[in-house]
């Protein structure tokens, strides 16, 4: 009895121990650095493997929004599990940095970059910097348009007229930087009244918002609606992706994002982390934008800019206030006026 | 009881000497591999170590009590006595380890007041690992063995060990999430406790407001939801029937009843927004038939399958086999005694279908309904999707969440009346179908009837039904699927295997370099599933004994504590799980243990229904015998019962891999760098538009699947011609009962 009561009690611990030695977590290599990653899937690839091809460093990138990404470094404040956050528009970034959930850090690599990307790292106490900017502006399907002659929209005031109704797509700003930056350049081309008086006509011709900042151009580029409010890097993309999709940058001025990069406070590969910084800085990390077909400027001056990029130099760009309108109050209070305001009113 | 305790100890003992007690970063078996004498480093040190040279004397208990625990298992003591041991050292050991976990977290003491009790600490602790998690459960399973032999569970060990085991795990793993969810609920922005927080929040206009019936643009989300759900409640479940009704009575012949028998598998290894991308390749503005419609006659159909027809469209295609699977159970089990005996009093078919079948088939029809409900609420891939500017509850919790204005609180309110939804259609349906209890219609004497033929008009009505369902369905499959094969749907229809090969690239250079972008995510999600589908299906096994065996104390609330996170829809248990495990001690966000854990509590209750439906059918007598023989619990378990169940198991098995595969609600927050999954990364290609890429992993999965489902049904095939023998020796006693 006793003999069997051991046996018994062997036999248990063995299988209680294969049963658990299942829960094991995927084991992952030595000097790793985890990458949240908002700029298109492509750019994070090429960008996640060139950075591990060159330094040996083991790299996982995962791809979100750049509000989904903020959502999560600030779920996991007290316990960070992401190392650096690349690309996506600068607003979310600044909010990150204005509530420390990002570190400071100044690259040795600040000086070769331009004002703009400069201006983002001081607004913010370096703990964010530009890495490429890109302008708002429209993007629209020239067969579509050719079809129900429509004349291509050429300034924000166009998109009020009859002809684009239930034409138009922009993203929700509830999501989406994009649609965010769109408000905050109206409200600073036009001050904030007239804004909403113009986002308020604007709505009939809106024919959906959807979540994503890039969804509205997709929707060119295949047809599902003639025209969207996006960024005019991102309509170049869909071109080259061999869609009749072509942007045009609005005639009164137009706003810009700052795409950046962050690193996370508290990271746990800090080190790698800075090493990441750098390199991105660098005009080499920087064309990979272009080679993954994504058209940004980039923010190094010697990095060369693709003969497909729009020319900032030939855009009329606002001075825009990012340190103000990168504000979480100011961001919150826009957003829920045009959700009050804008949103709520019947098409 | 003597063996459970002291393998309890060892194991617990064991841990404690020998396993990291935190969590390592990179993985447990890298930092064993790469750093040597990492039982020294403070991060890594089993938990004797810690406690003896790395000044954490709190860990103390985790080697004194499974100690304490094996000193009374080896001791010679009368039982009553070994087992107050076991209990006492299982249980206090467990305790202190929950409280030190609890008090000291990454910052130090959780507490302010314990700093002046024990002065100022320098130190922090991480989640527990292997170590912490193996000494805890040992505890337990010591404790539990304790219990028995104190005359708990009728005094048989195997079942406090499995009682216990699926308390602990539902009640940290369903009750204590939804419980700290619920709290949030109640905080303000701030995260101060105000009560009023939840009242203003569930008063927003946003969800209650109806302002679509008096012609205004937008209706509150949770008249949208209810909507949406209602529909396709009815939607799913009718179609549902009426499949069920043509393979089974339709005499339609192999060569229809077969094909829809196995068209109603693809739906369930779909990812479930890839229905809704089909939908739009098809119906979207510029879809295949909005094309033909504009060359053929001249018609703008414009964007109509955005928004409310969209949703429902897709959910019906997404869910009607999962009121098929339901119905198909209970439309075959109707016993045809009573049809038969309606026929020989001269009714005519139609009124026998009226006043005999349909009636009896109410519990299945409740049932279905009751799934389409809840999976249409949950559902999370096809409403952001297809839903434009409609918005349901499930995407308002999503984008709660990650939106620009991420409001923690309200996620949780939205969570809480998703859940109330559920419970009061749960309540509702158990009320209908619970009262009159006469639906039986297998009695244990054998029935030998035919059923009836269906009366022709009613079989010409599930034909129109159907046979259009089913061209719809097989349509839809082929553009879709096809999507992942041309250069770019709808514009460009070159044959390429440019999106495979984006996805799936790899190179040769020093050695194979997986290149492509989703290789990551489909062997990140096979190795997840091919993990929590065995633990799923034994742990669904294991319960349904437990309830339908086993007699104890608690069990019926256990039970429902155990349905309960069926009825907790995805969404609102990922939010939860996010909320509940991001710091310590069980810090399980970011690792793919919180993943798997998901996967196993979600999907148990199919095991569960699975292993009970079977267990049903065997009778009590052969348990008896066992125990008469002198086996304990464990020998009838393992002895009688499992070899009787292995179909069943199988069944189990396969369906908590294929949900694992394809959930995409829950996981969605809980994905990480390390362990982005298939799903999500599919839906993440869909938001940003990469239509081919998404539906070339899509369609890879879906071969998977459909290739272990094929095992599955080959080793199930076998099995059942090994039975023959068996099955009557095993019905017998049933029949003569």
């Amino acid at each position: 009895m006793r003999i069997t009561t051991f046996r018994r009690a062997l036999g248990a611990t063995v299988f209680a121990m294969l049963g658990l030695g299942a829960l094991a977590a995927p084991a992952a290599a030595q000097g790793s650095l985890n990458l949240y990653c908002s700029a298109q899937v492509e750019w994070c690839q090429a960008a996640a493997n060139a950075f591990a091809k060159e330094t040996g460093i083991r790299v996982s990138m995962s791809q979100k929004g750049s509000g989904e990404v903020l959502a999560q470094i600030r779920a996991e404040a007290q316990n960070p599990r992401g190392d650096i956050w690349y690309g996506g528009t600068g607003d979310p970034h600044l909010q990150a940095a204005e509530d420390n959930l990002t570190a400071e850090y100044r690259s040795p690599m600040l000086d070769q970059l331009y004002d703009w990307a400069q201006k983002q790292a001081r607004d913010s106490q370096y703990r964010t910097v530009g890495i490429y900017a890109g302008a708002l502006g429209f993007g629209f399907n020239t067969e579509l348009l050719a079809r129900r002659n429509i004349t291509p929209p050429a300034c924000w005031r166009d998109l009020l007229t009859p002809p684009f109704r239930n034409e138009i797509q922009m993203a929700n700003p509830q999501s989406s930087g994009t649609a965010y930056v769109m408000i905050a350049t109206m409200v600073q081309v036009m001050g904030e009244e007239a804004a909403f008086d113009y986002l308020k006509q604007l709505h009939r011709n809106i024919n959906a918002y959807p979540r994503s900042g890039t969804a509205p151009v997709k929707a060119v580029a295949r047809g599902e609606t003639g025209v969207s409010i996006s960024f005019v890097h991102d309509v170049v993309t869909e071109r080259l992706g061999g869609f009749p999709a072509q942007f045009a940058l609005p005639c009164e001025g137009t706003g810009y994002e700052i795409g950046s990069m962050s690193i996370i406070r508290g990271s746990r590969n800090e080190r790698n982390a800075r090493r990441f910084y750098d390199w991105a800085l660098t005009p080499a990390a920087q064309q990979i934008g272009a080679e993954a077909k994504s058209f940004q400027t980039p923010s190094n001056r010697s990095t060369p800019v693709p003969a497909e990029a729009p020319q900032m130099s030939q855009i009329r760009l606002i001075d825009y206030d990012f340190a103000k309108y990168g504000t979480s109050a100011e961001r919150r209070r826009l957003i829920e006026r045009w959700d009050r305001e804008v949103n709520s009113l019947p098409r | 009881m003597r063996a459970a305790g002291i393998a309890g100890a060892a194991v617990a003992l064991i841990a404690a000497l020998f396993f990291p007690w935190y969590l390592a970063q990179d993985g447990v078996l890298t930092a064993l591999r790469e750093i040597p004498g990492w039982w020294r480093e403070a991060d890594f040190a089993p938990a004797v170590l810690q406690a003896s040279s790395q000044g954490r004397w709190w860990l103390w208990p985790a080697v004194l009590a499974p100690l304490a625990a094996l000193i009374a298992g080896v001791a010679p003591l009368p039982r009553r006595a070994r087992a107050t041991g076991f209990l006492v050292a299982g249980g206090a050991g467990l305790a202190l380890l929950v409280v030190q976990g609890l008090a000291i977290g990454v910052q130090g003491w959780a507490w302010p007041g314990l700093e002046s009790v024990f002065g100022v600490l320098d130190d922090r602790q991480y989640g527990i690992g292997w170590g912490g998690s193996l000494v805890a459960m040992g505890l337990a399973l010591t404790a539990s063995a304790g219990l028995a032999g104190r005359g708990a569970f009728r005094g048989d060990a195997f079942t406090a060990g499995c009682a216990t085991a699926i308390g602990i795990g539902v009640l940290l793993f369903t009750f204590l999430p939804l419980a700290a969810l619920l709290g949030d609920a109640f905080r303000d922005a701030g995260g101060a406790l105000s009560p009023l927080a939840a009242v203003t929040r569930l008063a927003d206009d946003r969800l209650w407001g109806l302002g679509c019936l008096a012609g205004g643009p937008r209706c509150g989300v949770v008249w949208n939801t209810l909507l949406v759900a209602t529909l396709v409640g009815f939607g799913t479940t009718v179609l549902g029937l009426a499949f069920a009704l043509l393979v089974t009575r339709g005499r339609l012949g192999v060569a229809l009843a077969k094909p829809l028998r196995w068209l109603t598998v693809l739906p369930i290894v779909t990812p479930p927004f890839i229905l809704g991308l089909g939908l739009i390749l098809i119906f979207g503005r510029s879809g295949v038939v909005s094309q033909l419609a504009a060359d053929w006659f001249g018609l703008e159909l414009g964007r109509w399958i955005y928004g409310l027809p969209g949703i429902l469209l897709a959910q019906l295609f997404a869910f009607t086999p999962i009121a098929f699977l339901v119905l198909i159970g209970v439309v075959e089990g109707l016993s045809p005694t009573l049809e038969e005996a309606a026929s020989m009093l001269r009714a005519s078919p139609e009124k026998i279908f009226r006043t005999v079948t349909l009636p009896l088939l109410m519990p299945g029809l409740a049932n279905a309904f009751l799934l389409g409900f809840i999976e249409s609420i949950a559902d999370f891939g096809n409403a952001v999707v297809l839903g434009g500017s409609f918005n349901v509850l499930a995407t308002e919790i999503f984008f709660a969440v990650v939106g620009a204005q991420a409001d923690p609180g309200r996620a949780a309110t939205l969570s809480l009346v998703l859940l109330l939804i559920a419970c009061l259609v749960f309540v509702i349906q158990q009320r209908l179908t619970g009262g009159r209890k006469s639906f039986v219609s297998i009695g244990g004497k054998g029935d030998g009837g035919l059923p009836p033929a269906l009366p022709p008009r009613l079989r010409r009505l599930c034909l129109g039904l159907a046979l259009p369902w089913a061209g719809l369905t097989i349509g839809l499959y082929v553009l879709a699927v096809s999507g992942a094969f041309v250069e770019i749907w709808g514009r460009d229809n070159t044959p390429t295997l440019r999106h495979l090969a984006k996805a799936f690239d790899f190179e040769w250079t020093q050695g194979l370099q997986l290149t492509g972008l989703a290789w990551n995510s489909v062997l990140t999600t096979l190795e997840l599933a091919a993990i929590a589908a065995p633990i799923t299906a034994g742990f669904g096994i294991l319960a349904a004994w437990l309830f339908s065996r086993a007699k104890f104390a608690g069990r019926g609330l256990l039970e429902f504590a155990t349905l309960l996170s069926f009825a907790v829809p995805g969404t609102v248990i990922g939010v939860a799980y996010l909320r509940a495990f991001n710091l310590p001690p069980l810090e399980l966000a970011g690792t793919g243990a919180i993943i798997v854990v998901c996967f196993i509590f979600r999907n148990l209750p199919v095991g569960l229904r699975s292993g009970m439906a079977a267990m049903a059918q065997i009778d009590r007598s052969l348990d008896e015998a066992s125990s008469t023989l002198g086996g304990n619990g464990l020998d009838a378990f393992r002895r009688v019962l499992m070899p009787l169940l292995r179909p069943a198991i199988i069944a189990g098995l396969t369906y908590a891999f294929v949900r694992a595969m394809t959930t995409i609600s829950a996981v969605i927050f809980l994905v990480t760098a390390e362990t982005e999954l298939a799903t999500v990364f599919i839906v993440n290609r869909v938001i940003n538009g990469d239509y081919g890429l998404a539906i070339a992993v899509a369609v890879v999965l879906i071969v998977l699947m459909l290739a272990v489902l094929g095992l599955a049904q080959l080793a199930v095939g076998r099995r059942r011609i090994g039975r023959r023998a068996a099955i009557p020796l095993s019905t017998e006693p049933g029949a003569a009962a």
